[in-house]
């Protein structure tokens, strides 16, 4: 009997300056990043931004150009040394499912415990199936699953091996809008009571704030930003990411003092200092929820067009200077497009960007 | 074993030798035709002039005027019983829709005999006009199936299928939507057929047609048997009668223009398949249903084809293998014996080729290795007798060489190595099969997606744990049933078996053939029901794939 290789949790996995590529031009450029014991990482950017590829690399099925991929400070990838993706102790769920189809259910699962006791195994099977809430399916084959089901296995799968690392790439793109809400948190779950640490890869801004402790946005092969959902909504440092996230306009400003700028809407003052110079000319991002209907303000906009969303209203009104902007609403605030509103902005940081 | 999971990694150095290895069996494959091309370049003109002169204007004609009647009667067959089976209902609709794939099983030469065998002066039906009516020879006239015609009838028997194949693939794809936009605009049933799904289905059927000519140009049993000088029965004269490879190439040449035309007109129309598939999927599919006589005569039309083509025949087949012909004794054993080893050789060398090919492009889709794949597969469009000459003349050359080394050096007389071997018979099997075996492995490897080799790498296994664990269970179906499908086209193969067969060395479709040449056609008919027997397997299994893509469509 085989014995078990000792089960860890990951500590810290460490990219480095990483950079991916095909015959001579690199798809990843540079990416560093952290991931720490039990984190959930999200790698989120638009399709072709090469977040797929750098998940890849660090499963160890494409070569580093330069830069290099720790874990718990052993490195398993640089350009001269890569550990092959069967001894690096990481799982992976993929776009496409993938599931054997020549295997039951229960087989599918087992497949990466070969090394294992048989009884402690099966009892893993049985536990994992009962996790995903698949108890029963033990001896069906992949075809006669849902896609949600499917997706359930094929995690079922990547984890049984208890991997340091479970790499999960655009795992609910195939599924419905519904499926997608129900197991999203699902997920998490079962991530959670793993404490298994996570990557995911997604172009969906929703799943990745609800899946991820971390996000790095990617765009042209090159990490902008990392930082907590938060943190990359409310203060995103390129104006990639400002415009990636969510809705948002720019405002022509100009600086007028180290918390102050002078816009469409009035000055704004922000509770920290900018650090841009006196009468430098900027962009200021506002979202929809930092410009609100007030009857009261000597700020007015003329209606665009409207959307009900049932709690509220999103309007998109137009300045006197022709900038168009986001305004919420409550709903009880029903105007007609072509209506004069009054607005007033309530930023509490500034998030500028120099013209 | 080296990385198997993705086509980025294997195309490090590790993987060349796959790589060397495709560009290299592209070669071998290529030289048959490599080698008539190069004799028409090189050709004198005095040859052509000879040819010119005598022969090649009947050979073009004749072969013209074939490829015009079958490419019309299997477009006549074809298109309408397509039609039938997947979009209107009828009794027995769902019976046809496979039983019409049946006279794919018999080869054209074997349907050609065995029509004269009862068609001709001798054959019961003759007769019984004669004895009914009291007429003697030349008092009456009857159909002469020893001509143009008969070739064009026998050829459109068994080559219908491809046409009626490709086009019923088309309107069961075509979306209901498009019909129904069309009724709702006004267009009534005939006119939808018409206006639409005809043109719609136009790709498809042209390819199926250009498949039907390919093989039309390919025949030779039949024409050969009937007299009708064309192509094929042309270069095999020149090449035997006369001994003049020069102008048998020059004629396989002229051949391969014919070919060519063929090959680019059925690219094309694959091409514009995929542009005319709408991609909207179709949920349902509501047949028209045909009532009383309409449904009578759907039914005697599609039956027809079936009858003639296929129940009559082998029904005849087995009546003189069984009542009439000689006992048949060791010596068919013999012959069947040849057969089987021949064919499963065939298809074990086929087919790990074929494995070796689809891996190298899977693992190294490069420019180079997707040329060669292509260039290993164009030998399906070439008539056997073409790369019969392709691989004599090569290979006889070789030979020569290496008597003349041997015999200077060591003074020994050494014999023919591959030209009078079955060194020369699997090497013409292998250039003509291996686009049907490539088909049908790539497919199944298709079906393997690169993220199941990633998810058994990430779970722990080593490239060939992938391989033996993931692949080869995975694999087994598609290799069985190309080396299946080799199997049968190996055993039906008549032109390039005859010509580069060893010495005394016989199959069952050459026996039989030399049979029916002798006019002992119930003599010929054990070894042609057996070649139809084993034919009728591949038949099945297309026929099950269909109705399983049908169900999944309903």
């Amino acid at each position: 009997m085989t014995s078990l290789p000792p089960h860890k949790l990951l500590k810290e996995m460490t990219l480095t300056d990483v950079s991916v590529g095909y015959d001579g031009g690199a798809v990843v450029k540079n990416a560093s990043f952290k991931l720490l014991e039990g984190q959930i990482g999200c790698l989120l950017g638009p399709s072709g931004c090469g977040k797929s590829t750098l998940l890849r690399a660090i499963a160890g099925f494409e070569s580093l150009m330069s830069g290099e991929i720790r874990i718990d400070g052993e490195v398993i990838s640089n350009p001269t040394h890569s550990v092959n993706p069967e001894n690096r102790f990481i799982g992976m769920v993929f776009q496409d499912i993938a599931l054997f189809p020549h295997l039951t259910i229960a087989q599918n699962i087992a497949f990466g415990l070969s090394a294992w006791p048989k009884e402690s195994a099966q009892e893993r099977v049985t536990y994992l199936l009962s996790l995903v809430g698949l108890s029963g399916f033990e001896s069906r084959y992949p075809h006669s699953l849902s896609g949600g089901q499917q997706q359930r296995v094929a995690l079922a799968r990547a984890i049984a091996p208890k991997p340091k690392l479970l790499l999960m790439d655009e795992p609910f793109s195939g599924l419905d809008a519904k499926l997608r809400e129900e197991l999203v948190p699902d997920i998490r779950a079962i991530l959670q009571h793993e404490k298994m640490s996570a990557l995911l890869v997604t172009h969906d801004q929703m799943e990745a704030f609800a899946m991820a402790d971390q996000v790095s946005v990617m765009s042209e092969g090159m990490i902008h930003q990392t930082g907590s959902p938060y943190q990359i909504y409310h203060r995103p440092e390129t104006r990639f990411v400002a415009s990636f996230i969510g809705h948002g306009d720019f405002l022509t400003a100009t600086v007028c003092g180290t918390d102050c700028v002078h816009s469409d809407l009035g000055n704004i003052r922000g509770d920290l200092d900018h650090g841009f110079a006196d009468n430098t000319q900027v962009d200021l991002l506002v979202r929809p929820d930092d410009i609100l209907h007030d009857d009261d303000s000597e700020f007015v906009g003329v209606i665009v067009s409207k959307w009900f969303r049932g709690s509220h209203f999103l309007y998109r009104v137009k300045l006197s200077s022709g900038k168009v902007v986001y305004c919420f609403a409550s709903s009880h605030h029903n105007h007609s497009v072509g209506q004069e509103i009054g607005l007033s902005v309530h930023l509490d940081h500034l998030v500028m960007f120099p013209r | 074993m080296a990385n198997l999971a993705h086509p980025s990694l294997a195309s490090k150095s590790k993987w060349n030798w796959l790589k060397i290895a495709a560009m290299l069996i592209a070669a071998i494959l290529a030289l048959p035709i490599l080698v008539v091309l190069v004799n028409v370049l090189i050709g004198d003109g005095e040859v052509w002039r000879h040819l010119y002169q005598t022969v090649l204007a009947e050979y073009i004609s004749n072969s013209l005027l074939l490829m015009l009647g079958v490419g019309i009667g299997v477009l006549v067959i074809g298109v309408p019983c397509a039609w039938l089976t997947s979009m209107c209902d009828f009794p027995g609709r769902t019976f046809l829709s496979w039983a019409l794939l049946l006279p794919m099983a018999v080869p054209a030469y074997i349907i050609a005999y065995t029509y004269t065998g009862v068609l001709d002066f001798a054959g019961p039906v003759q007769t019984f006009i004669r004895d009914l009516t009291g007429w003697r020879y030349g008092e009456y006239w009857f159909f002469e199936i020893r001509s143009l015609g008969g070739a064009i009838a026998m050829l459109t028997l068994v080559l219908y299928p491809y046409v009626y194949l490709m086009s019923r693939a088309a309107f069961l794809e075509q979306s209901e939507n498009t019909l129904e936009v069309s009724r709702t605009l006004g267009y009534s049933g005939r006119a939808v057929f018409f206006k639409l799904a005809l043109p719609l289905a136009r790709p498809a059927i042209v390819t199926g047609l250009t498949l039907a000519l390919m093989e039309t140009l390919a025949d030779y049993g039949t024409v050969q048997y009937f007299s009708v000088n064309t192509f094929t029965t042309g270069i095999l004269r020149t090449f035997y009668g006369f001994g003049d490879v020069a102008a048998a190439s020059q004629l396989a040449g002229i051949l391969l223009m014919f070919v060519a035309v063929l090959i680019l007109l059925e690219r094309y129309s694959r091409h514009r398949i995929r542009y005319h598939a709408s991609g909207l999927k179709k949920a349902s599919n509501r047949r028209m249903i045909l009532n009383g006589g309409r449904g009578l005569l759907a039914c005697i039309f599609c039956w027809l084809p079936i009858l003639v083509g296929f129940l009559i025949p082998v029904s005849v087949l087995a009546y003189w293998a069984v009542f009439k012909a000689e006992m048949p004794g060791t010596n068919f054993i013999q012959l069947a014996w040849n057969s089987f080893y021949l064919a499963a050789m065939a298809s074990l060398i086929v087919v790990s080729l074929a494995l070796v090919l689809s891996y190298a492009i899977r693992l190294n889709n490069g420019k180079a290795v997707r040329a060669s794949v292509g260039i290993a597969g164009l030998g399906y469009a070439l008539p056997g007798t073409i790369i019969a000459i392709g691989t004599i003349v090569p290979l006889a050359w070789l030979d020569h060489r290496i008597i003349d080394f041997v015999k200077h050096y060591s003074g020994e007389r050494v014999g023919l190595i591959f030209s009078g071997t079955l060194v020369a018979l699997l090497f013409a099997y292998t250039v003509r099969f291996m686009a049907v075996s490539l088909g049908a492995v790539q497919n199944g490897l298709g079906k393997i997606k690169p993220s199941m080799d990633m998810a058994g790498r990430s779970l722990g296994m080593s490239p060939f744990k992938v391989l033996t664990r993931i692949h080869i269970p995975l694999l087994k179906g598609s290799v069985l049933t190309a080396m299946l499908i080799v199997f049968v086209d190996v055993l039906k193969e008549l032109p390039a078996t005859l010509v580069l067969r060893p010495f005394n060395f016989n199959t069952l479709a050459v026996r039989a053939f030399e049979l029916a040449s002798d006019e002992r056609l119930v003599d010929a008919a054990p070894a042609s029901l057996m070649i139809v027997l084993v034919g009728l397997v591949p038949v099945i299994l297309l026929s099950r794939s269909i109705s399983s893509r049908t169900d999944s469509a309903k």
